[in-house]
């Protein structure tokens, strides 16, 4: 009995702790009930879970679920009507918007950086020595002031809305070498390169932490900073996409997304905000 | 009869009947999605072609010397120990032994594959790297390695249960004559099981072939056509997982259905063989 009033008054704190912490910007959740089904991009998802957290907390009446896949899940399964919310790491192509009606949103920007192990003495690369790397040119970190080993490459699957940004503005739409290995989200991706101390690969600027270490492109270094003086070229809107104009708990949880709280989540998770 | 006694039979027809109607309407359904490909003659170009979507070219051919390679290995490595260890289970072992053996067998049949593709990661992969194939580790052969564990208790269940199944009077029959457990084994056991044991094989062949998550973990996915087994490699199973997300229109889109046609294909033929050949041995038994 003593362990679940104890249990009570803590999860109460937790509440009012959440409540006083994010303000107004969930008042217009209050009496809202329903399921709301999000998926797609993997680069979303931590800022979805936070904000999902905060208003299912608040709201128990509301249920939000969230799913990854990639962009090319994210805006066809909402274009196929199975999901609520389908999030893209690129814009839908007209072909896309117009076959399905969809609605974009773009809440945050993004920076994607070049990564390889924390172990590899390598830390600066120029877009050109990056090409031949990727295209299979340079096989050796020898050859780039690193070990005597052979460059391991990583690679996301096509329909990614990384892989998207990353081979048009940091490769220049230049060849991948179809030795690379491949891998299917920006968590695998980051986990490959911090099991690999050989690898190169590239993630979203808000998956860095300790385990991979990025690469200075040019002499730019990404981080949250350059990507948003624009320093760093490597970059993208993210996107929220809904078929037809956003309606009910799809409309609040976008505008939550654009609200202060919404748009402090994004920052807090490694995103620029675009209010 | 009431109806009160036949309605479970009802149940049991329509679910019959029902499971039974669900396998054809998975082939008619990728029949019909895959038709666009049969009928323009697609299909069988993109099977000897190689995947360059950058230059229009979908073909699936490196994705079908994956599977197959991947698969093969992973028998090859994973018979002998099956073998071995049906051996030990039924027969060369102490009683205590064998009951051991059988319950560890029987418990790796029950652990889910994402724990094996987990511990490759983190123990087999960095191993295979620094130790063996060198590269990234994520390769072929790793991959088979995996998979021969993975296959390896439903060979030999089906080894021990086709060693066990002999008529017991010529186990007696031989015990009179004074052979040893091992004498048994190899001219008594193993002959007359050799049915039992080449489904067994069949279905391990069939288990490899079709698992997705060990190759998408471990293989390395590169769409280069392996051409050796240090070399990464992506399965068909794999491929469908990592196409998926693209545009529904596209023909990268379209290629899975190719591939999945050919793993349907590629079961229907397992167990059509594995059919013929449990027919035949009960007709032998008889």
């Amino acid at each position: 009995m003593k362990c679940l009033r104890k249990s009570l008054f803590m999860s109460l704190m937790l509440l009012s702790f959440a409540i006083s912490a994010t303000g107004s910007d969930t008042g217009v959740f209050v009496d809202q009930k329903g399921i709301l089904k999000i998926a797609g991009g993997t680069a979303h998802i931590p800022v979805m879970k936070e904000a999902a957290k905060i208003i299912m907390t608040e709201n128990p009446d509301i249920r939000i679920t969230i799913a990854g896949g990639g962009s090319g899940v994210g805006i066809k399964q909402v274009g196929e009507g199975l999901i609520d919310i389908g999030n893209a790491g690129r814009k839908a192509t007209e072909k896309e918007v117009a076959s399905y009606n969809l609605h974009m949103v773009k809440w945050a920007i993004d920076g994607v950086g070049v990564v390889v192990n924390p172990k590899n003495s390598v830390t600066s690369l120029t877009t050109g020595q990056l090409q031949d790397i990727f295209s299979g040119k340079t096989i050796n970190w020898k050859e780039l002031g690193g070990e005597d080993r052979e460059i391991n490459l990583y690679d996301r699957d096509a329909a990614s809305g990384t892989r998207a940004v990353f081979w048009k503005k940091a490769l220049k739409k230049a060849e991948v070498s179809k030795k690379a290995n491949v891998v299917v989200s920006n968590g695998a991706m980051k986990t490959a390169i911090a099991g690999d101390p050989y690898g190169i690969g590239y993630v979203s600027v808000g998956h860095f932490d300790m385990t991979v270490a990025p690469i200075a492109l040019d002499g730019v270094v990404p981080n949250l900073e350059t990507v948003k003086n624009g320093t760093y070229w490597v970059a993208r809107g993210l996107y929220s996409l809904t078929k037809g104009e956003p309606t009910g708990l799809g409309k609040l949880f976008l505008d939550f997304l654009l609200s202060p709280t919404g748009q402090q989540i994004a920052t807090d998770k490694g995103f620029i905000s675009v209010q | 009869m009431s109806f009160r006694h036949r309605l479970p039979v009802h149940i049991f027809r329509i679910a019959a009947f029902g499971s039974g109607f669900l396998t054809i309407a998975v082939f008619l359904m990728m029949l019909y999605l895959g038709w666009p490909l049969l009928s323009s003659g697609q299909f069988f170009v993109i099977l000897t072609q190689e995947w360059r979507p950058g230059e229009g070219v979908y073909g699936i051919f490196p994705m079908l010397v994956g599977s197959f390679s991947m698969a093969l290995l992973a028998l090859c490595i994973s018979l002998p120990l099956s073998l071995g260890t049906a051996f030990v289970a039924t027969t060369l072992a102490t009683r205590l032994m064998k009951s051991v053996v059988l319950a560890m067998v029987r418990f790796m049949a029950g652990i889910p594959t994402i724990i094996y593709g987990f511990v490759a990661v983190f123990l087999l992969v960095p191993f295979m790297r620094e130790q063996l194939t060198g590269g990234s580790g994520l390769n072929i052969l790793t991959a088979s390695l995996v998979l021969a564990i993975l296959i390896a208790p439903t060979m030999i269940v089906f080894f021990v249960s086709g060693l066990q199944n002999v008529e017991s009077s010529y186990c007696l029959a031989v015990d009179a004559l004074g052979g040893r457990p091992v004498q048994k084994l190899l001219y008594l056991q193993l002959p007359q099981a050799w049915p039992t044991i080449v489904a067994g094989i069949i279905m391990g062949l069939g288990r490899a072939m079709g698992d997705t998550l060990i190759s998408l973990m471990v293989a390395g996915n590169s769409v280069d056509v392996p051409e050796a087994v240090t070399d990464s490699g992506r399965t068909l199973t794999a491929h469908i997982a990592l196409v998926i997300a693209a545009d529904f229109a596209s023909m990268e889109f379209r290629t899975i259905f190719a591939c999945g046609l050919v793993l349907y294909l590629f079961t229907v033929v397992v167990v059509a063989v594995l059919r013929i050949l449990s027919a035949k041995m009960v007709r032998e038994v008889r």
